[in-house]
């Protein structure tokens, strides 16, 4: 890895990696074992992501990286390591997995709580002008 | 010309027996002549000594002409109409997006399916302004909201036939329908039996729908799509 370089994320052993495509789509995996230019070996059993050769088409690199993870480690060694280092709540805590999360909830609404959605954000409209023309007299 | 081609199928289309027999005249009133009682045979009297004295004759000669190819008569269809199928998320109190007629986009709380297979709706009419309505529910969207409304009692009076038109003839023309000595006719009220149903179910749905925040503001509002949104990818 030259140091010049301006890449910040590369694919290499112990990068969180998250899926695209296929039945895991959506969660993230971590990068065991690199196959060739287009696959890798992935793996997440805490997440229910099997092991599997993914290609790198169908998913896309996180800031996160697994620093102890040696390479082609077994699914068990996988999800101790995961576990130790807490990549999941590290996951969790990027504003990348929250925006996700919020957008899936958003998804999620049914025409009535879009209905009470739409109805806060009214509210919070609301009361920034107010505050506004408050601020504004003064 | 002979009335049929071929057994089973008239020469003439319904329309051009219709010309044809001048049904356009209108149809006649009064009664019909009542056909003189005719006896079907007379006594004649015959001469010859060995042929008795009288002999029965049919006073109307039978037909020479006989015809020998039978007519097939049409099948008499047996199939009958199932009764329509509720879809499983229609329940009452669910709240229906309407989406045709006059009061498509308003969202309406599910009573009862009739008879016919169409849904009885209510807006309540207080709250939206939807009365008591019959809808198809193929022009409905059905949304997972549930209006609580166990204390809801609909009377048998609420059927098909209570949104049947009433049938007030036709008037001479339409200047008369709408105009009275120069001025328009007043609307008639809605009769009272009418408006005492929608009171007493509205009532009903009314207190279901104080019970949950938002619920009538939510009735009130009208449903729309806005740009990037499609009705396949929302969750109802």
């Amino acid at each position: 890895m030259p140091a010049e370089s301006t890449f910040k994320r590369f694919v290499e052993v112990g990068r969180i990696v998250l899926l695209k495509s296929g039945p895991s789509a959506g969660k993230t995996a971590v990068i065991v074992d690199i196959i060739d230019h287009n696959r890798a070996l992935i793996d997440n059993p805490a997440a229910g992501v099997p092991r599997q050769s993914y290609p790198y088409r169908h998913l896309t690199l996180t800031p996160l990286t697994s620093k102890k993870l040696p390479r082609g480690a077994g699914s068990g060694t996988v999800k101790k390591v995961l576990e130790a280092e807490g990549i999941a709540e590290k996951w969790a805590a990027t504003s990348w997995a929250k925006r996700r999360a919020a957008l899936e909830r958003r998804r999620a609404l049914n025409d009535f709580e879009r209905f009470g959605a739409m109805l806060e954000k009214r509210k919070r409209r609301d009361g920034v002008r107010k505050s506004v023309k408050a601020a504004k007299k003064a | 010309m002979a009335k049929e081609l071929v057994p089973g199928v008239g020469r003439l289309s319904r329309s051009a027996a219709y010309s044809k027999r001048q049904l356009y005249k209108g149809r006649k009133t009064g009664a019909p002549k009542a056909a003189e009682d005719v006896p079907a045979f007379k006594e004649v009297e015959v001469k010859g000594d060995k042929n008795g004295s009288t002999r029965r004759v049919p006073t109307a000669k039978a037909a020479r002409f006989y015809p020998a190819e039978d007519v097939r008569k049409p099948k008499v269809s047996r199939k009958t109409a199932k009764p329509t199928k509720l879809r499983s998320a229609i329940t009452p109190g669910t709240v229906l997006i309407l989406l045709a007629g006059r009061f498509r986009g308003k969202r309406v709380v599910f009573l009862k399916q009739l008879d016919s297979g169409l849904l009885l709706v209510t807006g309540p009419y207080k709250v939206n302004g939807v009365p008591l309505r019959r809808v198809n529910q193929a022009y409905v969207i059905a949304t997972s909201t549930k209006v609580d409304i166990p204390e809801l009692s609909l009377s048998d009076k609420i059927n098909d036939a209570f949104f049947a038109k009433e049938n007030k003839g036709s008037r001479a023309s339409a200047e008369e329908e709408f105009f009275a000595n120069g001025k328009p006719v007043a609307k008639e009220p809605l009769p009272e039996a009418k408006t005492s149903e929608q009171k007493a179910v509205d009532a009903a749905v009314l207190a279901g729908v104080k019970k949950a925040a938002n619920l009538e503001k939510y009735l009130k509002a009208s449903w729309g799509l806005s740009k990037g949104q499609f009705p396949h990818q929302l969750v109802f």
